[in-house]
């Protein structure tokens, strides 16, 4: 009987602590298990009891990389609960936050954790070697990312301007023009990236995923719209957790999520590509047909692909903000505390993000649920896993983890989030 | 000579506070041409932050598992950051990455000091232990010494 371990003690290049166990049977796949071990982080649990006010400063903590994603969800589900709605302005300047949050976390996976894998890097200090040039550029892109939120959301990591409501400060038009040059060098830079990262060597491997992600009848999804999958759910927010739920597995300190009844399924950059590329401007849907990437794509190493498009659209949204800018007269929108359930979720640069909150009458929190995008695919990792070691096996040993850890990376796991390195072990006979 | 101190940590976890209490206290200090920043260690930002800078002084927490309060101090252009010693951040392109990467790149000032201190505490909420405070006072007179040492040569 031959046995492999594939055995990843530690997963560079992710968000967090975990790590990958596969168990291969005379050359069948037995077992994969993506580990989370980092201890749960109880963030639900010591919401309780707190103002309704203090959800966007307190969720924003759990991530480092998509601070503003937790901050839009938290913000979005409070005035579901209220009542009340933020347009205008205020919601072209939301748009603009996460437009940031995009271009910093996008820009960082392209560039600095996914690209030396399919070049064969061990790392993108490798990779700045051979290639500075590119490197320098995406630094130089993100940087552009960093800086709009900043200026939007008051510093870099962990926005402190964020309020239910809208924002403690708005920025001035003059503010938002400091950014409209960097944001034209970036969106040639984008191009580039696009045109680069369509060269790069991709394995035959495509699934039949269940895409999930947010669609609006108006606009790629940021922050609102309805959620829908490639096999016919179209739901309203508010109805997420009759259609989806979340499973407890032994090996993880995150949950697993499923649509009930069926199984696993997909969130994340491919999946909202799939699933909106009708709302991209004509211009970038053009390039994506030049590159021959039109939708649906099936192959999950091609996320890089579809990342560097989303990082073109946010560039270019950003600049459309801020060319129609107008500071409103007011920063956020009056709201009064009163009892009742709200819902939000928005598109995090990993995908879809949901939060409920059941306040009271004093605004308190009661309870509140948090779903983050990495355990909504952890599942789905999973069997991507089991299926591509399948069609593998006859790598050479230190090929195939390489190769598992770049399959993790697809999704750009968030382990920090989700509950939270990540190690892969190996274990065939 | 432009010299920067840079403040590296999070202020809500504990000892790794102590890069940015150091920068914070270096303040009060009467230095030359002397800049302070606290940061929170994001790699692109931090290789921005010292793009014009002459002298780099950076300070951050460490856990190498050594005794808390342990000062560590490295030479950037002399020798590899062992990257674990800086990775507590779970920012996955941080500290020892961006000295690395602007290494590689040609983007490292000419000087560059990192002091490191061995932490001990770094859950949410905690206060800095004792024996790191003490050690931040040493650090503070070292890098007081060096930055008046660079102007005296200059």
């Amino acid at each position: 009987m031959s046995t492999t371990t594939i055995k990843v003690d530690m997963l560079a290049r992710v968000e967090g602590e975990g790590g990958l166990y596969v168990k291969v049977r005379n050359d069948k796949v037995q077992e994969v298990k993506l580990k989370f071990f980092e201890p749960p982080r109880f963030f639900e649990a010591f919401l309780r009891g707190r103002q309704y006010t203090e959800a966007p400063d307190i969720t924003a903590r759990i991530c480092g990389i998509c601070p503003v994603a937790y901050q839009m969800s938290s913000v979005h589900a409070m005035e579901d609960a209220l009542g009340i709605k933020v347009e205008g302005q205020l919601r072209e300047l939301r748009r603009l936050l996460y437009c940031g949050e995009w271009i910093e976390s996008h820009v960082l996976h392209v560039y600095m954790l996914h690209a030396p894998d399919f070049l064969g890097y061990a790392d993108a200090i490798q990779l700045a070697k051979d290639h500075p040039d590119a490197v320098k550029r995406g630094l130089q892109m993100k940087k552009i990312g960093n800086e709009i939120v900043t200026l939007v959301g008051g510093r870099e990591i962990h926005p402190i301007n964020v309020r239910v409501g809208g924002f403690y400060r708005v920025p001035t038009k003059r503010e938002l023009l400091t950014l409209k040059d960097k944001l034209e060098w970036a969106r040639d830079a984008a191009v580039e990236t696009i045109l680069w990262v369509a060269t790069l060597p991709y394995p035959d491997f495509e699934q039949d995923y269940e895409f999930v992600a947010l669609r609006h009848p108006d606009e790629y999804p940021y922050n609102e719209g309805h959620v829908v999958s490639s096999k016919g759910i179209d739901i309203p927010v508010q109805k997420y957790e009759e259609f989806f739920r979340e499973e407890h597995v032994e090996h993880s300190t995150a949950l697993h999520s499923v649509v009930r009844g069926t199984d696993n399924y997909f969130v994340g950059p491919l999946a909202r590509y799939n699933l909106n590329f009708d709302k991209l401007p004509a211009h970038i849907q053009k390039i994506a047909r030049d590159i021959n990437f039109e939708p649906p794509v099936r192959n999950p190493f091609k996320s890089i692909i579809v990342r560097a498009i989303e990082t073109l659209y946010a560039i270019e949204e950003a600049l459309r903000i801020i060319d129609q800018y107008e500071r409103p007269a007011q920063p956020y929108v009056e709201a009064k505390p009163r009892a009742g359930i709200g819902c939000g979720c928005t598109e995090a640069p990993r995908g879809i993000l949901y939060h409920r909150y059941r306040i009271g009458d004093d605004g308190a929190i009661l309870d509140a649920k948090i779903t983050p995008p990495t355990s909504q695919n952890q599942k789905t990792i999973e069997k991507d896993v089991w299926h591509f070691v399948e069609q593998a096996l006859d790598l050479p040993q230190d090929q195939l983890v390489w190769q598992c850890e770049q399959a993790v990376r697809n999704y750009d796991p968030c382990i920090s989030c989700s509950t939270h390195y990540l190690k892969l072990e190996m274990d065939r006979e | 000579m432009k010299v920067l101190c840079i403040g590296v940590g999070n202020e809500l976890r504990g000892d790794d506070v102590v890069g940015r209490l150091t920068v914070r206290l270096l303040g009060y200090q009467s230095l030359p041409d002397t800049t302070f920043i606290e940061a929170t260690g994001e790699g692109a930002a931090l290789m921005d932050a010292w793009a014009d800078a002459e002298a780099v002084f950076l300070i951050d927490a460490v856990s190498a598992g050594q005794p808390v309060g342990t000062i560590y101090r490295f030479l950037a252009h002399s020798q590899a950051l062992p990257s674990q010693f800086f990775s507590y951040s779970t920012h996955a392109f941080s500290v020892a990455e961006a000295v690395e990467m602007a290494r590689v790149l040609g983007q490292l000032p000419s000087h560059f000091i990192i002091y490191g201190i061995e932490g001990e505490n770094f859950a949410a909420g905690a206060s800095i232990t004792p024996a790191v405070e003490k050690a931040v006072h040493e650090v503070i007179r070292q890098i007081s010494a060096e930055i008046h040492a660079l102007h005296s040569h200059v």
